[in-house]
């Protein structure tokens, strides 16, 4: 049955009629077929209940003649009734689906970087001038045994100490896994070459390495084995520096992934290796995991598969249980675990699930770093946070709470030029990231977007260091799970308790 | 201050349980090499066994294995007025225990052989419910006293460590002898390092084994204490143990049946059953749905004369059976059969469907080899 | 809080390779290798020794539970080899295989094949449960039945088809999320032809299941569908068929004079409708 539908449009164009000189650029940028152009009348028609507010329309009209905004009208104010519950039911009356939706959570909940502060130093110890004195913020990654033994052999010193596979990046922040298939190639590319540049590394998500990738960007890569296994094959995992078995994602935990057939085009068939149209279907759990015995099970499986030569990170959603997951995840023989909050983004999931799953990253960080070191196991693992990272504060104190490095994913993405508007799903990302289009994808040029990205980490990285310099310190080792340099605003005791800090003044 | 909700453990493990059907009397070496053999399952914070028949000479009285942590001598010296107030004791001794053994601080172990002496009000309750009653003080109210083996002529024996080494420390392979022995070897994440949170779970001589975690098990634990079940350990375990007390024990109904309201059969099938068989199901599952144990487990139940391995209903954790003559055998894996015998049959039962085994011969005298 | 204890039940007590290569002798091109004394990486690591040291075969001996038999030998060269296996392998037998092939002599536990890129696994026994999990290539053969969640996520692309063939039965949620490739279900050990799985085909969007004898149409998943056998069917049953037979000592042609069902899904884009944007 077709309906006329109730929704209110999202967003209104206004059009500066005077600059418009009917070039049509916004005509050709739109992939959601907002504007038109009228012969008859030579004029640009907007369809307004088609804008997503993705804002390229206004970035490339040459003549500065567009304001894509909010719409102003709507119902009456009720702060329970919110015109979002109202727009979901009314979208839900029409189809009698799952809403859909993409990026990260974006409810009104507290955000709790913004009620940490960082210390500095003042009098009783010297900050630090970061431009003229070294400045370190390379990192390992990996498992670090209990002690190093060693041997002298006449001058010579031996390691006798086994060393773990470890990762060695340059500034704490990695591009967390996104897949060729939820992004386009050039945005793929982009991040790995980013990655190679900066020394640091990216991650291809579940939908596997293309080959022609493989030799460029093995030493910057980590693998994921997700549950769908797609691409997963030993040449793949053995062409990475580590290996990640994605257990989770902080958009969407305890479900799986569902890449539509429309978008497994002949690349990324090439690149799954599965048949092209077919629905990409990542199960909910791995099937040859359901518990912690089974964990244990794949990663020596995929260090036997990798002749034990490359770490594996264990990457889950930041849930209730988090602590104690984490504690079982490095027990079963992950070298890092990765955490990603509620704040996490992805191409797509059910509403429900980004909006009420999971637990903030920052508290569920603090409890792992603080339940491992109770266990006296903190040094058997790295820890990776993700899931909403904005800024090079938020991965000051995210190192300070106790993480060895951080994920961005959004933040990278944002980079590319994504302007968050949650589209990502429907495959027609105006700004070449999201889709698989190809005249789409193309407005993404790999080199420009591997230098943006490039500058953003250079930015962040130079920033860490100013803060670091500020508290008098010169090693971001020295920083890692120091919440002595942290402080709470506006928190209640028990957040306080659980984040291991002191309240401002305190 | 805070409010108190306990973390619930989490865990995962190897199982193993084999039974004499014929009541033969056999060492620990069968159990002790078939768990070891899956020592990857676990990470050595926890192992365990419980053995029948192990007692034949205090086969009337309750066997209660005690631990005293931190060799508590005040533990122990209020353990015994306890007992002597409210037992009749008929045997005292430490629990034998090798020195040697790989294990990290193991905590006093003495075990007493009691009978109840009940007064007053307490006459009316039946022994089992009584001396129910009593472990229960003992383990909630003297501090550094855990009671955790209370069943007549068996034992569980456990702590932290692999299971190998528990067996070492406690000296199973040379001291004792049992027509069933069932194993666990443990992988917790959680509350690492206490002897006590090993498995088995023992209630008077129901054991039960477990692997798994149940995402029920909330519903579960808030049913059950309706029943007057109190969680104190907060193990998926520990839960399941009194749901099979109480459906079995207490409510007497067979394991054919409670297997139907653990892993009740999917609507989808029970569609399809007869009418006999669909209303049978449907009324389990009208009247216990609350004690549906949703999620992955495998479980290996024990008493005297039955012991039995059940999987939910889809089968998300392993269970492998095995026979040899008389012998029944139960786990995780098929190799652990393997390494101790070359099997007449092997065979995985279906999710939700139990694997039993029984004395041929219920009242029989147990035979010593 | 006690002293909290961290051993690795998989690395502890591993031993360096020239410590275990007594467990082993080579003779040729094959090795021969004791395995009752060796640990799960124990066995791959002289497994891996022996091949690098120029063996084409490996026998393994006294094997009880030690996984992931074969996964270890992703080898630069591509050098494929034969892996012969007497006793239990543990679970994940042959995980990730890239070409080799192993012939089990006896029972096989949970995870063969699983993720197996190619090569050839030939079990004469029974295995557990979620045999060729994400398989997306070679052939597994099974003599007898097989667990719970058999075939789940298989998957083709081009060529790479992977084939599995069970002589008996499986349970329940065989080809669950089946996204290509081949099972083919015998029921062998069936007194009557009868299986009894539920589940059969649920979400599966890819490949075929050929399944010998019935099952209802309430066991089998709302994704798939029963079509009529066609000539290229039998045809490739025949080969199939003819293979396993050859494997197993069994007559091929008794075996395809019975009823096959052969079941596809009804789409590749099973859960398109469920979404609103």
């Amino acid at each position: 049955m077709k309906f006329k539908t109730h929704l209110l449009p999202e967003f209104i164009v206004k059009r500066d009629e005077d600059r418009c000189t009917r070039c049509k650029v916004c005509v050709k940028q739109c992939p959601f077929g907002v504007h038109s152009y009228d012969e008859e009348n030579d004029r640009i028609i907007s369809r307004e209940e088609l804008c997503v507010g993705c804002q390229r329309c206004v970035v490339y009209c040459p003549e500065n003649a567009l304001i894509v905004e909010p719409y102003p009208g709507g119902y009456r104010p009720n702060e329970y009734w919110t015109g979002e519950y109202i727009r979901d039911i009314k979208k839900q009356s029409e189809s009698g689906g799952v809403i859909l939706t993409s990026t990260g959570a974006q409810r009104r909940l507290k955000i709790y970087w913004d009620h940490i502060l960082l210390n500095a130093s003042q009098v009783t110890n010297p900050s630090i001038d970061p431009l003229r004195e070294p400045m370190e913020l390379r990192t390992f990654l990996g498992r670090k045994p209990d002690a190093l033994e060693i041997e002298y052999e006449g001058e010579d010193v031996k390691i006798k100490t086994e060393l773990y596979p470890n990762l060695l990046i340059e500034t704490p922040i990695l591009f967390a896994g996104m897949s060729y298939g939820a992004i386009s190639y050039n945005a793929f590319k982009s991040l790995a070459m980013a990655a190679k540049e900066f020394g640091t590394l990216f991650n291809t998500g579940e939908g596997g390495l293309p080959r022609e990738m493989r030799e460029e960007f093995k030493d910057c890569t980590i693998v994921q084995c997700a549950s769908g296994r797609f691409g997963v094959d030993p040449e793949y995992l053995n062409s990475a520096a580590a290996i990640e078995i994605k257990i989770g994602q902080g958009a969407k935990p305890g479900i799986g992934g569902h890449l539509p057939g429309e978008k497994v085009s002949a690349d990324i068939s090439a690149t799954r290796m599965i048949p092209e149209g077919t629905d990409a279907l990542s199960p909910a759990p791995h099937h040859d995991i359901y518990s912690i015995e089974d964990l244990s099970m794949l990663i020596y499986a995929l260090k036997e598969a990798t002749n034990y030569e490359k770490p594996v990170c264990v990457k889950i959603a930041a849930v209730h249980n988090v602590a104690a997951i984490a504690s079982g995840i490095v027990r079963a023989g992950a070298d890092i675990v990765a955490i990603d909050g509620f704040r996490g983004g992805t191409g797509a999931t059910p509403k429900i699930m980004r909006e009420h799953v999971g637990i903030p990253v920052e508290l569920a960080l603090a409890a792992v770093d603080q339940r491992l070191r109770e266990e006296r196991i903190r040094h058997k693992c790295s820890i990776i946070v993700g899931g909403g990272i904005r800024c090079a504060a938020d991965v000051a104190k995210a190192v300070a709470l106790g993480a060895d490095a951080v994920y961005i994913g959004t933040a990278a993405l944002i980079a590319l030029g994504c302007t968050m508007c949650q589209r990502c799903h429907t495959g027609k990302c105006a700004w070449g990231i999201c889709t698989q289009d190809p005249k789409l994808s193309k407005r993404l040029n790999p080199k420009v977007g591997a230098q943006r990205l490039v500058n953003l980490l250079r930015g962040w990285s130079l920033e860490l260091k100013d803060v670091l310099g500020g508290m008098g310190i010169n090693a971001i080792e020295s920083l890692r799970g120091n919440r002595d340099h942290l402080r709470g605003v506006g928190l209640e005791e028990w957040e306080l308790e659980v984040l291991g800090i002191k309240g401002a003044g305190e | 201050m805070r409010r108190k909700i306990p973390d619930k453990e989490i865990q995962a493990c190897a199982l193993f349980g084999v039974m004499d059907r014929s009541g033969r009397r056999f060492g620990g070496d069968i159990a002790i090499t078939a768990i070891k053999n899956m020592k990857v399952r676990g990470n050595g914070l926890g192992g365990g066994f419980a053995v029948y028949g192990i007692y034949p000479e205090y086969k009337n009285y309750y066997a209660l294995h005690i631990m005293f942590q931190n060799a508590s001598r005040e533990a122990k010296a209020e353990v015994e007025d306890f007992l002597q107030d409210n037992f009749d004791v008929v045997n005292a001794e430490e629990i034998p225990t090798n020195p040697e053994a790989n294990v990290i601080d193991p905590p006093l172990f003495w075990r007493y052989f009691v009978a109840p002496q009940k007064k007053g009000e307490e006459k009316k309750l039946s022994d089992d419910d009584y001396v129910v009653k009593k472990v229960m003080y003992i383990n909630t109210c003297i501090e550094d006293a855990f009671v955790f083996s209370s069943g007549k002529d068996m034992g569980v024996f456990k702590g932290v460590g692999f299971p190998e080494d528990i067996a070492d420390f406690f000296m199973l392979d040379e001291l004792y002898k049992g027509y069933i022995w069932t194993a666990h070897s443990r992988f917790p994440t959680n509350t690492p390092g206490w002897w006590g949170g090993a498995h088995p779970f023992c209630i008077l001589d129901w054991t039960v084994v477990h692997n798994g975690e149940i995402s029920s098990y909330g519903t579960n634990r808030r049913f059950l204490e309706m029943y007057g079940y109190y969680c104190t350990l907060f193990t998926d375990t520990e839960v399941i143990a009194y749901a099979v007390d109480l459906l079995m024990r207490r409510q007497r109904l067979p394991i054919e049946i409670v297997a139907e309201i653990f892993a009740s059969p999917m609507w989808d099938q029970v569609d399809h059953m007869d009418e006999k068989k669909k209303n049978l199901c449907m009324a389990l599952r009208m009247v216990y749905a609350p004690l549906l144990i949703n999620g992955p487990f495998t479980i290996v139940v024990a008493h005297h004369g039955e012991m039995f391995g059940l999987t939910d209903r889809i089968r998300l954790r392993p269970i492998t059976a095995g026979e040899k003559g008389d012998l029944l055998f139960v786990s995780s894996e098929e190799a652990a059969i393997r390494a101790v015998c070359e099997p007449d049959r092997v065979w995985t039962p279906h999710g939700g469907e139990p694997v039993i085994g029984r004395l041929n011969s219920r009242e029989g005298e147990l035979n010593e080899v | 809080m006690l002293p909290v204890v961290f051993r690795d039940a998989f690395l502890e007590g591993v031993r360096k390779i020239d410590e275990l290569i007594e467990h082993a002798s080579i003779e040729g091109d094959v090795a021969k290798i004791d395995a009752s004394r060796l640990n799960h990486k124990e066995v791959n690591d002289l497994m891996r020794e022996c091949v690098l040291k120029g063996a084409k075969k490996l026998i393994l001996k006294n094997v009880c539970g030690q996984r992931y038999i074969g996964t270890r030998l992703h080898l630069p060269e591509g050098k494929k080899v034969e892996i012969e296996i007497y006793g239990t392998p543990g679970n994940d037998l042959g995980a990730f295989l890239d070409g080799h092939r192993i012939v089990l002599h006896g029972n096989a536990q949970d995870g063969v094949g699983n993720t197996m890129n190619d090569g050839e696994i030939v079990v004469e026994g029974r295995a557990g449960d979620v045999v060729a999990m994400a398989m997306r290539g070679g052939k597994i053969f099974i003599r007898d039945d097989v667990g719970y969640r058999t075939a789940i996520h298989m998957k083709q692309y081009m060529d790479k088809i992977p084939v599995l063939v069970v002589g008996g039965t499986s349970q329940d949620f065989l080809g669950e999320y089946m996204a290509g490739g081949m099972v083919i279900l015998l029921g062998l050990t069936l007194e009557k032809l009868k299986h009894r799985a539920y589940y059969i085909g649920t979400g599966m969007h890819g490949g075929v299941i050929y399944l010998r004898g019935e099952v209802e149409k309430y066991q089998l998943g709302k994704e798939v569908g029963v079509v009529d056998m066609e000539e290229e069917d039998w045809k490739t049953l025949e080969k199939h068929v003819g293979e396993f037979s050859s494997y197993f000592g069994y007559d091929a042609d008794e075996i395809l004079a019975e009823k096959f069902m052969k079941l596809l899904p009804l789409t590749k884009r099973p859960y398109g409708r469920i979404y609103t944007y």
